[in-house]
């Protein structure tokens, strides 16, 4: 039986004049007068009448809203409605909750197979046609997932249960691979019966050929899934892991993990890693008690399908590798990073050459990104504290999406086990598998293999989830409030990429061995056949080893949780991963094979033909066109305000803020971020982020190298210091496969290992995204490449003593110095300068790590003596930026001079944007100036001038003088997002 | 004198349980926090508290609208045991969230709708206290942060009508020292006549949208670096605490001597 239960708003509603605002900025000139809207959820269960009217007014706020039941009530003069809803198997979150307010009020839980769909309905009131009313559905929905239907006013609204269906064979099938080469290729690329790309070279096909031959049988189709997942690129990161030229160790260990362990010896007894490079995130020492851990992942191709279900997955998936580290981390803080193309970048591009297919604008893809971040940081109560938006064009094809999970875990467990380590973990042989969160269905299959390839016409549409942040929230107060310090299980993973397959695969190397009964494995609907239960990457679930005996504790605390638990086999010493479907063995591989069978790939790499710039150093500007640069800058979307990101971030939960993302009286983003994680002890945690993608247009090793530089910097300036700094890295690559790309990788981390190692800052976690290519059409139906920019994003993560030593960029009070730290060098190229005026220059910053060792460490040093008021990285955008940014944050003018400024930079224009690295900009009471000074001996400074009481910003320069006023820059500032 | 215990609700995606134990505890109350679950099981838990807690959060994910599901539950299956407990001489506090939860249960007058500009806002705000119930009592003004998409109060005019008389609006957002060195707007969501929280039993039951759990230490202030510039210069000691704790340490004080 099914029936529709509506719930519309009684009273004003600001949502419904939210999107009538929306619609009539999208398509201005529209006679569209009003909108309504209507939750409509079609309840698909045995009910009674009086059920129903019960229901109806448990989902209804009688003050404010009204219901309906059956019909869905209409506003009465509407032209036409548009309902959108979701497509099969796509992830309803609002459903779920209508459904357990049901299950609450009639007392019973639901049959399998019943369930609530929901959808929106939205009425439109005023002279809009069919055309235009397609129009607005096309902007309100996202084909992949939702559908949206159109009616005309008395036209009856069907009842759509949107049910999954399916009708695949829900067995395993053995698969032939005494075929040709050609063959061979083909199965991998297409897939299994075309299922879907394995992405495994011929090299490893043939492997497995050849070891299924030795055996004497064929590959089951849920092994050959299986191994094609864990031998993907995204779980065994085999181009960092394989020999590159003359790197026969990888990339990966000579310069990544080679600078970790390097460091590591060198600080001796002051090494201060605990987990790095083994476990879901890396963990340092923040005192003697407890461990702060951090991991930054990406989930870039499904965000650009599904921008919000991507991002909300990026958070919701990085906050596991939170719980997932050691016995399980709380989430005490997220970070953010969106690379994507400029909104109004109007290129129309599709997946396919019939133009079907479009790819969502560039406009959308940032709001669904922002929205989904939003949903999963507040939902989950983890405060979102620092992240930025990049923008360049090669952005446009895939997004990059970063999310970052700090953690907070006991050293030791209390009580349980005599004070066992929180960090070390292992299956044990007899232990049960327990898979808990949600259920397993169709979403994210071959989510693992489809982020190792281009973006494509095949690429996946299964690939897309959406995150639960609620079912995950349960899941983590069951396990940090209670399970993990009961001591109820020896080891726990996240499900992530490949599901299954990669937890208990990974889990089963401890133990040495499992055995899964894959029909115990709670499913969304029924149907699904072996292997895609085995590698679905549906959200929301970790799997742990829990011993027998303390299975029935376990599975009580996860009962009255709401959190659902079930052993879906045994840990063995068998040396082999067993999977059986029914009884039926489908899957039997020896570890050995798994894990360690796959061919290694040689890669060679070839130097890219250099590139040769037009040494046009563009028209000299005078000092009007300089001022006028400076706003112009101010007003790009990688350097202007992103407070309505930042604001409706909840950064305040936990109580745990010090520093916050918007600094000063005129709330300007900050580059870094301080925390307060213990309640009883000052000590704090600060972050910060670096990245420098358009370096890489020159010259991957520099883009590195300030990646870093600007990591540490901007940590430097919030407070920390170079002895108590640890790194994470994130590569974002594309066409991997082309030897010049990879010769780009290796001087990238090259660059990682020459960097971190001078400046003591050890990398304890990492990831890399290697196809970040869209290969599809143009309006035209010409075919398109689009590469995204070799991107690294370094994290940044310090410990300091006390967090009443916090430092924040905005100038403070009339009468301080203001000094600029390091040297200002002609190096303009690929600067937001030269992309701000359309110039190109040749050289890129060159960091100098010897030198600027000693100015982090002089500025460390004066911040913890109180002897600076505001200190601010150089960064993006140079010397004038900084000014600005510290200047409109405190909403205080200057008086500077910056003709004798150190370093080879001499005209006006370089001297004010060029992006030299190891620049930090101070201001200093006046009377501790000689103590400053003295602080920073040895260190290249000059002392600019003074925050003035004048509401300007005066700057003599080479040749001229500028004056803008603080209310242009902060116009200025604020002007680009200010409408979002 | 009697230390009070606060029980704290947890469960279903509340999420400031943690927070606000340690706002309670540093002011000398016990507090725990304890599963929505547990307490259906178990109503008589309650018997031993003195004070109550629903705190922020995003319960079954604010999905029906926020506190919908989760205000059902309570009122569905504690209603009663609740009601025992405000019969005594006890305390009860929702913030945030736990402000949507009461109001849906119907433990306070009105509603949390949308805010007029639709999305979650997280800030700062200045309150000024309209009424000297056992929460409020001797405070005047405080500042404290928001964090909510659901948190313009509504009422019937009515209701309005009876919250006057009864004195029942405890806190309005006001022009105070965060606006102005801000720049902000003083009402951030819409509020009717700028509540920002009423009080029910006598000014014992508080429910109210900003989160005074998160303005507890000086280090968490938004201009507080600002500030300790100020302190230096005027050769002040810098101070620990910060204007929301006094709404903790006030429940404290209402147990002591009884």
């Amino acid at each position: 039986m099914t029936a529709r239960v509506a719930v519309f708003s009684g009273i004003e509603d600001a949502r419904a004049i939210k999107l009538l605002q929306t619609l009539k900025s999208l398509f201005p000139g529209t006679r569209l007068k009003h909108v309504a809207t209507a939750a409509s959820y079609i309840l698909d269960a045995e009910l009674g009448p009086k059920e129903l009217e019960h229901i109806a007014e448990r989902l209804t706020n009688n003050l404010t809203e009204r219901f309906s039941i059956g019909e869905t009530a209409v506003p009465e003069p509407y032209s036409y409605a548009i309902e959108v809803g979701y497509l099969p198997g796509v992830t309803d979150n609002l459903g779920a909750t209508v459904q357990e307010t049901i299950e609450d009020t009639i007392g019973r839980k639901f049959r399998s197979g019943e369930a609530v769909y929901s959808s929106l309905f939205i009425f439109l009131i005023g002279d809009v046609s069919r055309e235009d009313t397609q129009a607005f559905a096309s902007e309100l929905h996202n084909p992949l997932i939702e559908r949206a239907t159109v009616f005309k006013k008395g036209e009856r609204f069907p009842v759509v249960v949107p049910k999954v269906e399916l009708h695949e064979s829900a067995k395993a099938d053995e698969v032939d691979l005494n075929v040709s080469d050609a063959e061979l290729v083909k199965i991998s690329k297409e897939g299994i019966l075309g299922r879907g790309p394995l992405a495994l070279s011929l090299e490893a096909m043939k492997t497995i050929r050849d070891h299924f031959k030795k055996l004497g049988r064929a590959p089951t189709d849920v092994e050959l899934e299986s191994l094609a997942q864990t031998w993907s690129e995204h779980c065994k990161h085999t181009i960092f892991n394989d020999p590159l030229d003359e790197v026969k160790e990888g990339i990966y260990r000579r310069y990544i993990k080679g600078a970790t362990e390097e460091i590591r010896k060198q600080k001796g007894k002051r090494d201060f890693c605990v987990s790095v490079f083994k476990d879901n995130s890396g963990a340092i020492a923040f005192d003697k008690d407890w461990l702060i851990t951090h991991k930054v992942e990406t989930h870039n191709a499904p965000s650009a399908l599904d921008p919000f279900g991507g991002s909300v997955t990026a958070i919701v998936g990085v906050n596991r590798d939170c719980l997932g580290f050691g016995l399980g981390a709380k989430p005490i803080g997220n970070t953010y990073g969106f690379c994507v193309a400029d909104p109004h970048d109007a290129r129309a591009l599709f997946r396919d050459k019939e133009k079907k297919q479009s790819l969502l604008p560039a406009r959308r893809i940032l709001e669904g990104i922002v929205r989904g971040v939003n949903a999963g940081g507040n939902e989950s109560g983890i405060p979102t504290l620092l992240g930025f938006v990049a923008v360049d064009p090669s952005f446009r094809g895939k997004p990059l999406v970063f999310g970052g999970t700090v953690g907070l875990i006991p050293r030791r467990l209390p009580r349980s086990d005599l004070g066992r380590l929180s960090y070390e973990k292992r299956a044990r042989p007899g232990d049960y598998i327990v898979m808990i969160g949600g259920r397993v269905g169709l979403d994210g299959i071959h989510g693992a293999t489809f982020s190792s390839e281009a973006l494509s016409k095949g690429s996946p549409a299964t690939a897309v989830q959406i995150g639960d942040p609620i079912t995950q929230k349960k899941l983590s107060d069951a396990l940090i409030r209670e399970a993990r310090d009961a001591g109820l299980y020896n080891s726990i993973t996240d499900n992530g990429a490949g599901g299954l397959s990669g937890s208990v695969g990974e889990m089963s190397r401890e133990a040495g061995g499992c055995i899964v009964d894959l029909e115990k494995v709670p499913l969304k609907y029924a149907g699904l056949a072996p292997w895609q239960i085995w590698l679905s990457e549906s959200q929301e679930r970790l799997t742990l080893a829990v011993p027998k005996k303390k299975w029935t504790a376990f599975k009580k605390i996860m009962d009255r949780h709401d959190v659902e638990a079930t052993c879906i086999g045994e840990f063995t010493k068998s040396s082999s991963c067993v999977v059986r479907y029914r009884g039926k063995t489908v899957m039997d591989v020896s570890l050995s094979f798994l894990h360690d069978g796959r061919p290694v790939n040689i890669q060679k790499s070839t130097q890219p033909k250099g590139r040769t710039f037009e040494s046009s150093q563009g028209p000299t500007l005078t000092s009007l066109d300089l001022s006028r640069a400076i706003l112009e800058i101010l007003a790009r979307p990688s350097i202007g305000s992103i407070s309505f990101i930042s604001q409706q971030y909840d950064h305040e939960v936990q109580g745990n803020s010090v520093t916050k993302p918007l600094q000063g009286k005129g709330r300007v983003n900050a580059d870094a971020a301080v925390i307060k994680p213990l309640f009883n002890s000052e000590r704090g945690v600060v972050l910060a982020q670096g990245y420098m993608p358009w370096y890489s247009e020159v010259d991957t090793y520099a883009m590195a190298a300030a990646a870093i530089d600007t990591a540490v910097r901007n940590a430097i300036c919030a407070g920390a210091s170079r002895d108590y700094l640890a790194i994470l890295d994130n590569f974002c690559w594309s066409s991997s496969e082309k030897p010049e790309r990879l010769y780009e990788l290796k001087q990238a981390a090259k660059a990682c290992y020459d960097v971190a190692t001078a400046y003591g800052t050890p990398f304890i976690s990492g990831k890399d995204s290697m196809f970040n290519d869209f290969r599809g059409f143009d309006a035209k139906g010409n075919h398109v490449h689009i590469a995204a920019l070799p991107t690294l994003l370094i994290s940044s993560i310090g410990i300091i003593p006390d967090v009443a030593n916090s430092m924040t960029i905005d100038f403070k009070t009339v009468g301080d110095s203001v000094y600029i730290i390091g040297e200002t060098n002609d190096e303009l190229g690929s600067s937001e300068y030269a992309k701000c005026q359309g110039v190109t220059f040749p050289q890129v910053p060159i960091v100098d790590a010897k030198r600027n060792t000693k100015a982090y460490d002089a500025i460390s040093k004066a911040i913890r003596q109180g002897l600076v008021v505001s200190a601010i990285g150089v960064g993006r955008g140079g010397l004038a930026v900084a000014l600005a940014k510290s200047a409109i944050a405190g909403q205080l003018g200057t008086r500077l001079n910056l003709v004798g400024v150190l370093g080879n930079a001499h005209r006006a224009d370089s001297i004010l944007f060029s992006e030299s690295q190891g620049r930090m900009l101070i201001s200093v009471r006046h009377d501790r100036e000689s103590d400053f000074e003295r602080a920073c001996q040895g260190v290249t400074l000059t002392r600019i001038g003074e925050v003035a009481e004048q509401e300007s910003v005066l700057v003599e320069l080479p040749g001229t003088k500028i004056e803008v006023s603080l209310s242009e820059l902060t116009e200025s500032y604020r002007s680009f997002f200010k409408l979002w | 004198m009697v230390k009070p215990h606060v029980i704290i609700f947890s469960g279903y995606g509340l999420n400031t349980e943690d927070e606000t134990k340690a706002a309670f505890e540093s002011v000398g109350a016990t507090a725990d926090i304890v599963h929505l679950n547990d307490i259906i099981a178990r109503p008589a838990v309650l018997k031993k508290a003195q004070v109550i807690v629903f705190g922020g959060g995003f319960a079954y994910g604010d999905h029906t609208g926020a506190g919908k599901a989760y205000g059902n539950k309570v009122r569905h299956h504690l209603g009663e045991a609740i009601e025992e407990f405000l019969a005594r001489d006890t305390l009860m506090l929702g913030i945030c969230n736990g402000f949507q939860i009461i109001t849906s249960a119907g433990f306070l007058p009105g509603a949390l709708i949308a805010n007029d500009s639709p999305r979650y806002n997280c800030r700062w705000v200045d309150l000024e206290v309209q009424n000297d119930g056992p929460w409020l009592k001797g405070i005047t003004t405080l500042s404290v942060p928001i964090a909510h998409g659901e948190g313009k109060y509504y009422a019937s005019l009515s209701d309005m009508a009876l919250l006057s008389k009864v004195k029942g609006v405890a806190l309005t957002y006001v022009e105070g020292e965060m606006c102005k060195h801000f720049d902000m707007p003083v009402n951030p969501n819409g509020s009717l006549e700028n509540i920002a929280g009423i009080t029910g039993y006598n000014g014992r039951v508080l429910g109210l949208m900003p989160h005074p759990e998160r303005a507890v230490r000086f280090t968490q202030l938004p201009h507080w670096t600002l500030l300790r510039e100020r302190y230096i210069r005027e050769r002040k000691p810098l101070p620990k605490e910060a204007s929301g704790l006094r709404i903790f340490r006030n429940a404290v004080q209402y147990f002591h001597g009884k």
